[in-house]
């Protein structure tokens, strides 16, 4: 069993992240960068399939700058045998983003895409069904548990009041919940043999696939949470603040 | 300029608040709001639903494939309905947010995920980095999908409408089984639903175990509160994960919040800082959570917690 697994290159989640001087773009120039949190959710359980002799082999693709390389050494160095960096210089949505995705499916075969639900810089939660849509294969969102076997995938998804669990047929694609498991941290012994591991490259402008821009992002701005943080001296004071000032109680 | 919107309701028979919150945003993009019902067996939902305000009609699609919401048959039910419309909205819960890019991918469209604010028909603004960022965003799609936040949208009430109930009789097959249903577990909580309490008290690391969350339910029953938590009380397995609050949880705009022993990671913030009133409870004065509180109070929790439930009982 063959697994694709998508990872994308952003601002370190723990990073603040800052608004440019002109309100254009968040800035990334110097800023430190990491895969994103549940793509590394996605790699480490696609390893772990692979440790489990489930899957025969994983594959990682990354999209974007030439940098990208670097998040796909990390996931090498998890365990990933092989990766392909689509380089373009231009932010590509997430529509676009499946379909390069569909381009390298059909390539490659796999029997599973195991990605992210959401990447931590857009949000946008999309690409995983969007793929799926394309290549009219089943979904299985914000999975919390992942069972393979012939054929079909047991999974339990995260949904608004509970848990669901769902057999899908394979091939599938699968986005992961944090919660899918605890991503290791690589050895070094490990960051040296991903050097020697193979990288395939290509340039996005070769693929002949269509990235339009259909959203555009006319500005940014910082969304601050700051407030006034009263401190009171005890818990007379804080009902007297809700029940007379805020009115909340 | 006519819109769809999804909706979404529990098991039971409830029509979510978020399913009126996307109604009343819905309304912001156009004249002609139709409301889509999905599942099996829906004839007490569809009463309640034709009720609500800010429809003109009530489609109904009603299927055994459709009984659990799996995004394969019910993208495809709506893809099938999309040519009458230029909106299609559901709203930005686990369900909408399973199903609408779906459909965006076979109907070729960049979706709009989590939007808080409407600026015109193709512009919209939704947070990005957890929360911390705003973007203002203009689709070039002819047709356009969005998933919208209920934080930010007042809801439209629960009656007073009177829509017309329109039955899908042409519904499009879906007998490929990419995805069989197996097993349902829902969290069993007799407290109102997290994302439509009017007061949401969440525990974090510090509240030790599950068993503690006690402290925090006593204070609930007297607020009539929904318990939310952080990831780290949730990663910890004090209570199930449903309860998470956040950038990968549910997304809270409560009157009242009562952040009991968490610390305020940005992630945290990113599903709760429209709340109306914010009350940080934390022994660490140098806590981040502090700073995005209107009220705090620095000390134990479990001093505070008893004291607070004496002082809402004694009122
Ligand atoms: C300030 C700002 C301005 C922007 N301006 C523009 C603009 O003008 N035009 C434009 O087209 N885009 C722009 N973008 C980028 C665009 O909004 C997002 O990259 C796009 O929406 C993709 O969504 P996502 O990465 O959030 O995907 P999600 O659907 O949240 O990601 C889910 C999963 O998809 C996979 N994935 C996503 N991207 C990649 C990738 N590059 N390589 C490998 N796997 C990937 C990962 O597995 C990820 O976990 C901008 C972004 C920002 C922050
Ligand atoms: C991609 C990503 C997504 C994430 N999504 C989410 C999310 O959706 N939601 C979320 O919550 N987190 C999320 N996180 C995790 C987040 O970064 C934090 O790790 C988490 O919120 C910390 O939880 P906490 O505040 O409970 O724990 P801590 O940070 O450990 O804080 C515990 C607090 O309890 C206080 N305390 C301890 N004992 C007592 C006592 N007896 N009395 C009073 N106070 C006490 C301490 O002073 C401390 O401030 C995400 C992280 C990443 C990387």
């Amino acid at each position: 069993m063959k697994i694709l697994v998508p990872v994308k290159r952003v601002v370190d989640s723990n990073i603040k992240p800052l608004v440019k001087s002109d309100n254009s773009g968040v800035e990334v120039g110097g800023v430190k960068m990491s895969m994103n949190p549940f793509d590394e959710t996605a790699v480490e359980e696609a390893v772990r399939l692979k440790e489990q002799k489930i899957a025969s082999e994983v594959v990682v693709i990354s999209i974007g700058e030439p940098k990208c390389q670097d998040t796909l050494r990390t996931a090498m160095a998890m365990g990933a045998d092989r990766g392909i960096l689509v380089t373009s210089e231009d932010a590509l949505e997430s529509l676009s983003v499946a379909k390069i995705l569909q381009h390298f499916v059909t390539k490659e075969q796999p029997d599973v895409v195991l990605m992210g639900k959401q990447a931590s810089d857009d949000d946008m939660n999309a690409t995983g069904q969007i793929l799926a849509a394309k290549l009219g294969w089943a979904q299985g969102t914000f999975v919390s548990k992942l069972e393979l076997s012939d054929g079909k995938a047991q999974i339990t998804r995260e949904i608004d009041d509970g848990q669901e669990i769902l057999e899908l047929t394979l091939p599938a694609v699968i986005t992961t919940d944090l919660r899918l498991n605890e991503p290791r941290f690589a050895s070094l012994p490990n960051i040296m043999k991903a050097k020697k591991k193979p990288i395939e490259t290509v340039a996005l402008a070769d693929l002949g696939v269509d990235t339009a821009v259909r959203l555009q992002v006319k500005s940014v701005a910082e969304s601050s949470s700051v407030r006034e943080g009263v401190i009171v001296g005890s818990v007379e004071e804080l009902m007297d603040k809700l029940q007379n000032e805020a009115k909340v109680i | 300029m006519a819109v769809l919107v999804l909706l979404s309701y529990e098991k039971g028979d409830q029509i979510r608040k978020i399913s009126r919150s996307a109604i009343s945003a819905a309304g912001k993009l156009g004249t002609e709001v139709h409301a889509l019902l999905v599942g099996d067996h829906l004839d007490g939902l569809s009463q309640k639903a034709s009720q609500l305000q800010g429809i003109q009609k009530l489609l109904v699609a009603e299927h055994a494939a459709y009984a659990h919401m799996q995004a394969e048959p019910v993208a495809d039910l709506i893809a099938s309905l999309a040519g009458s419309y230029e909106f299609i909205v559901a709203p930005a819960n686990a369900e909408g947010k399973d199903i609408l890019p779906r459909l965006a991918g076979l109907l070729d469209v960049q979706p709009i995920s989590d939007v808080v604010e409407m600026i015109d028909a193709s512009t919209f603004v939704r947070p990005i980095y957890a929360g911390s960022i705003l973007a203002t965003v203009t689709s070039k799609d002819a047709k356009k999908l969005l998933s919208v936040r209920g934080t930010t949208f007042e809801a439209v009430a629960e009656t007073g409408g009177n829509a017309t109930i329109e039955k899908i009789e042409n519904l499009p097959a879906s007998d490929k089984q990419l995805s069989v249903f197996k097993e349902l577990k829902l969290s069993q909580s007799d407290r109102p639903e997290l994302e439509s309490a009017r007061v949401v008290i969440s525990g974090g690391r510090g509240m030790q175990s599950g068993e503690n969350f006690v402290l925090l339910e006593k204070i609930a029953d007297q607020l009539d509160a929904a318990i939310g938590a952080s990831r780290a009380a949730v990663d910890a397995g004090f209570v199930p994960n449903d309860y998470q609050v956040g950038q990968t949880g549910k997304i809270v705009a409560p009157e009242l919040y009562v952040a009991v022993a968490l610390s305020g990671a940005i992630q945290h913030l990113a599903g709760m800082k429209d709340s109306k009133i914010v009350v940080a409870i934390n022994k660490d004065p140098e806590a981040p959570i502090f700073k995005v509180s209107d009220y705090g109070i620095i000390g134990d929790l479990f001093e505070i917690l008893p004291q607070l439930e004496a002082a809402l009982k004694a009122r």
